[in-house]
Parts: C-alpha cells; structure tokens; sequence
C-alpha cells in the first residue's frame, strides 16, 4: 500500500514537472520565434525569478508553517555574493553557473544559522529574530567598503536572460516537488501540524528545521544571484523592509505550502507591479492593503495547501458522480 | 568628568524615549497579544501631526508652553482614531484567525499607513519647531539644555501615571485581567473586545507622547521616522520581554546604553544596530521569552 502510494507520488510530481517544463519550452520558441517583446520577456523573467523566491519563502513559512522574515537577508546575500564572482573573480560569461551556485550556497550557510533560533523560540518571536537578520546584513552591506558600501555594486555583467531563468525555475520546481513528497517533506509538514506531537514519533524537529532553512535560503540565493545579474547593479537598500512585503505579498496571493500557487502569486504580483508602474511609491499602499485584503477574507492565499493538480483531479471527482464531493480539508 | 554627566544625560534622555516607545509597543502585544508591525507608522503619523499643528499654531501665538500642550493633544487625538481605525479594518476581523494571519495583515497595514503619509506629506526630511524653550542651565559644570531634563521628567511621570492606570483603575483591572487569560476574562463579563481596542488608544497616545519627546530631542524627521525608531523599542521590548511594562523599561535603557557606548568603541558607528541585534538574539537564545518575560509552559 505504501509502495503504491510512493509510486503515485511520484508519477504525480513527474507529470507536473513535465507540464511545467512544456510551458517553458513552449515560452523559449516563442522567443525564439520573435513573438514576445523584449518587455514582455523582461517581466517573464523577473515572474520566473520571483517565483524562484517565492518557493523558497514557501518552504519555510508555508510547510513549514514557521514565520519567517529573514528572505530579503537571503536575497542580498546571494545577490552580493554572485557578484562579487562575476566581478572579481569569474568574468567569462560560462563560469556564471558558478556564481549562481556560490550565491545559493553561502545563501545556505547563513539559512542554517537563522534556523537556530527556531528550535527554541517560534512565532512572534521568530519574526522579530529573523526581521532582525534581514536588518543585520542589510546593515553589514552598507558598511563594507569592499561592496561599495551603501551606494551598492554597479557594472554586474548582465549574464542573466530567460533560459537561466527558466532553468533554475525548473531546478526549483524540481527539487521542492521532489522534497516535499519525501520523507523530510512529511516531516516538515507533520512539524507544522503539531511539533510536540511529531517530536513524540520520532521526528527529527532540529534537523528537518535546518533542512528547510537551508533549502529555502539556497532558492532564494539563486534568486538573489539571478536578479543583480539582470538589473546590472545591487545595492543594500534594495534588500529592506520593502523587499520582506514584497515577498510576503507574493506568497500570500498564491497561498500558503503549494507550488502552483507560489507561480502564480509570483505571476500575478509582478504583472501587477508592472501595470502599477505610473502609480510610483502609491504602489506599496496597493501593495499594503492587498496583503490585508488577502489575510481578512482568505487566509492561506488563494492556493492554502492545495496544487492545481489536486483542484484537476477534484473537479474530475465532481464530474464523475455528478454532485458535490465532501472532500473536507485533508491536509490541514 | 563633564563628557561623563554629558553622555549620561544623553543616555537617560535616550533612554527614556525608547522605554516609552517600548511599552505603547509592549502594551498591545500584552493585552491582544499581537505583535503590531503598524505602530511605527502610527508613530510617524504622530510626529507628523504635531508637525503641521505646531508649525499652523506658531503662526498665531508665542507661549511654546500652550503650544506643546495643544499640539501633543491633537496628535494624541488623531494618533488614537488611526490606531482605532486599523483595529477596527484590520484586525478585528482576525480576533480568531491565527496570530500569523494578524502579524501579517499588521505588517500590510504598516505599510499602507507609512506610504500614505509619504505621498501626502512628502519624503522631504522635515525640522519639528522648538516646542520647549530654549533654556539652559549648568550642572557639574556642564550646560544642560532645558528640553533634556524636561524629556526625563515628561517620560518618568507618564510611566507612573500608567503604571497608577493599569494597577488601580477599573479599565486597567480588566486590561490585566485580558492579559491573563482572555477566554475567562470574557466569562468574568468583560468586554475583551473593547479592552483590546481600549489597548491601541493607550499604545497610539504613548507613541504621540513619544513622538513629541523625540520631535524636540532630535528635531529632524522623515516620513519613514516610525521605521527607524520602532524597530528599536521593538527590539527593547523583546530583549526585555514582551508585554511586560517593566521589562520594556529595562531593554529601553539597555538599546539607549548600546547606542551610546558602542560608537565609542566600534570604529562604525552604525554598526551599533549589529551590536543590538546581537545582543537581542543572544538573549534570546538563552531565555526565549525576554529577559523579565512570563516563562509560557506548552499546552500539550
């Protein structure tokens, strides 16, 4: 039984993974084919890297369940880390993997740190800690003259363009897909549900904590990394209060612990971002209330803890025996 | 000696300013149990209503005295129907949602207050005019300004005038008693939900009396001042447990003694927020709760 169930995993996050490199395919030939203008790529790019973000943001405040504010922090570190690479020490255009891989893991480094805190202390607490680390590097950032200090990096070859966009998107999609179906992935989730209880079958609470740290810090250092090499310059006070809402926003409109819903929270935040342009720093009111709107009347976001595959397979459900299905909420 | 009286009176003025900005903060976390990212935008909206009111007043009338005493009224009324209104839209609504829900829709909130008052008022920095006169006199051989002793003074009497409010009133009794326990506080037939909206009017005209102290300590502001300075009384309320008044009063001076002694040792000064934080963190990790905070046994 339980080998049957693995297996459909499985088959179910391989499907998925295949849907979601069949419309990046389809996305690069239609560049390749001169359909798409260079602004909508841009914000094609800048959705890809925001998601990238967001499934990083969503592993520890979605399955998780953990409030965390510490992604800007990530942000500007594999930001300035990849660019200090590409700058310093890896110009060649195909050693800009490496930058990326070094931003995602000194990105990493520090995500273990941060999930220390977590074993003892959790909620409010936690947020003011890790609000705490955001403001911290943003700081150290603006005092090291070797990163230009407050006035930032400038000049970072701009290496960065949709296929590693895409590419790394999948590599996200990939890699949390596969987790969260794996036996950390349960754990996380049985953690989120009740930790003294998971503590009591043998979860291990500390690792698997640093575990998602890790991995979301290292997504988010990708990100980082990906977009200072598409602006062309870094600096810390991009990496503020403003970046943590930001983020928020985006994991919030998507919901809460699911993949199709980071996508799309990323999508629809940036489009709007985009078409919010003439409205100048009105946006972050926009911005602001959204995030209450979503929080009074839809909690998890608009897809809490379920994928669109789970919604294909409910509608099937209806259709099949015609009336309304009790699922009820499994997952939570 | 006299940069020693110098630097002392600057750390109690400090001191005393971040102590009263911690407890507006620790006050609605003790009693709703929330941690209000918005109240430094309700901070900022303070120091700019005493802004336009004083500089409107100075225009007409001379007493700076009469002035102060208007002004600080006016930015406590417009402070407290803000924070009214917040909790009204935003969260109570939320009363039974989880605490994230809230801490997040406060953070949402925060912003959308912050960014109004940026795109009406402008991100000009602005100069608060002198609302104490300009007097000085000599101490130990030091001139000490006026407004420093009288920013103490102002600090100490309201911190005893709420500590006589929550201990001896009815409204402080029942503000306690939520605290302790909602759920039976509601069974003991107290209107919780108003004591908690009774919360954020205290919390919003502390954070206007703060404002005004720091308007004529420091005098230069911006629209994102609520920023700066709450994420101080915030950390001075969690180092010193948050929720608890006395504890807020403790990490107040302590942030006011990191930021004055770490320039003098640090070659940065601004690396003074790293020392802080880690100082923060580190207390944390020892005792999770702040240092004079309730110890919270698990519910299993």
């Amino acid at each position: 039984m339980n080998k049957n169930n693995q297996s459909l995993f499985n088959k179910s996050a391989a499907w998925k993974f295949a849907s979601a490199a069949a419309a990046v395919v389809l996305l690069i030939m239609l560049k390749e084919l001169g359909i798409l203008s260079t602004s909508t790529l841009l914000i094609f790019q800048y959705i890809g890297i925001y998601a990238i973000v967001v499934l990083g943001i969503n592993m520890v405040n979605g399955y998780l369940g953990v409030f965390s504010l510490a992604h800007a922090g990530f942000m500007a570190v594999g930001a300035y880390t990849a660019a200090v690479c590409t700058k310093f020490f890896f110009s060649v255009e195909w050693m800009f993997p490496v930058a990326i891989v070094a931003g995602g893991l000194v990105a990493m480094l520090l995500g273990i740190l941060v999930a220390i805190p977590s074993f003892k202390t959790r909620g409010d607490y936690l947020a003011i800690i890790t609000l705490g680390f955001t403001l911290i590097v943003q700081s150290v950032l603006q005092n090291m003259e070797f990163v230009g200090a407050s006035k930032g990096l400038n000049n970072i070859p701009r290496h960065t363009n949709i296929y590693w966009v895409m590419g790394c998107l999948l590599f996200a999609i990939f890699v949390v897909s596969r987790f969260i179906h794996s036996k950390y992935g349960r754990s996380l989730k049985a953690i989120r549900q009740d930790q003294v209880a998971s503590m009591l079958v043998s979860v291990d609470v500390r690792l698997n904590k640093s575990i998602a740290f890790a991995l979301s810090a290292f997504l988010i250092g990708i990100a980082g990394a990906l977009i200072g090499h598409l602006l062309g310059y870094t600096s810390p006070s991009a990496y503020g209060f403003t970046n943590i809402v930001d983020g928020l926003v985006m994991v919030y409109l998507g919901g809460m612990g699911s993949i199709t819903g980071s996508i799309f929270g990323a999508a629809v935040w940036q489009v709007l971002v985009q078409l919010l342009k003439g409205l100048g720093t009105w946006r972050w009111v926009v911005g602001g209330g959204l995030l209450c709107i979503i929080m009074v009347f839809r909690p998890k976001g608009l897809f809490g803890y379920i994928e669109l595959s789970d919604l294909l397979k409910k509608i099937q459900a209806k259709m099949k025996s015609g009336k309304l299905k009790k699922g009820g909420n499994k997952d939570e | 000696m006299s940069i020693i009286v110098q630097q002392l009176i600057n750390f109690l003025q400090l001191g005393s300013i971040y102590a009263l900005t911690a407890i507006s903060f620790s006050m609605v976390y003790g009693i709703a149990g929330l941690v209000n990212f918005a109240h430094g935008s309700v901070f900022g909206v303070s120091m700019y209503v005493l802004f336009f009111v004083s500089t409107l007043l100075f225009q007409v009338m001379e007493s700076t005295w009469l002035v102060y005493v208007i002004a600080l009224t006016a930015s406590c009324v417009v402070t407290s129907l803000v924070a009214l209104l917040i909790e009204q839209i935003a969260y109570r609504p939320l009363r039974k949602a989880p605490k994230v829900t809230v801490v997040v829709s406060s953070v949402g909130v925060g912003m959308v207050l912050q960014y109004l008052i940026l795109n009406t008022a402008g991100s000009k920095a602005l100069r608060m005019p002198k609302l104490i006169p300009d007097i000085k006199f000599a101490l130990l051989g030091v001139n000490i300004p006026l407004f420093k002793i009288l920013i103490i003074l102002i600090a100490i009497v309201t911190m005893i005038l709420l500590n006589l409010i929550v201990k001896k009133t009815r409204l402080g009794t029942a503000m306690r008693a939520v605290s302790q326990d909602t759920i039976a506080a509601g069974f003991m037939g107290i209107a919780t939900s108003r004591v908690i909206s009774a919360s954020f009017v205290f919390g919003a005209v502390l954070a206007a009396i703060a404002g005004s102290l720091y308007g004529t300590a420091y005098s230069i502001f911006a629209y994102n001042v609520g920023e700066q300075i709450i994420w101080w009384s915030f950390i001075a309320a969690v180092l010193g447990g948050i929720g608890s008044i006395r504890g807020a009063v403790l990490g107040g001076f302590i942030i006011s003694a990191i930021s004055i002694l770490a320039p003098m040792v640090l070659p940065v000064s601004s690396y003074k927020d790293i020392v802080a934080f880690a100082v923060m963190i580190l207390v944390l990790l020892i005792k999770p709760t702040g240092l004079l905070g309730k110890k919270v046994n698990e519910k299993i």
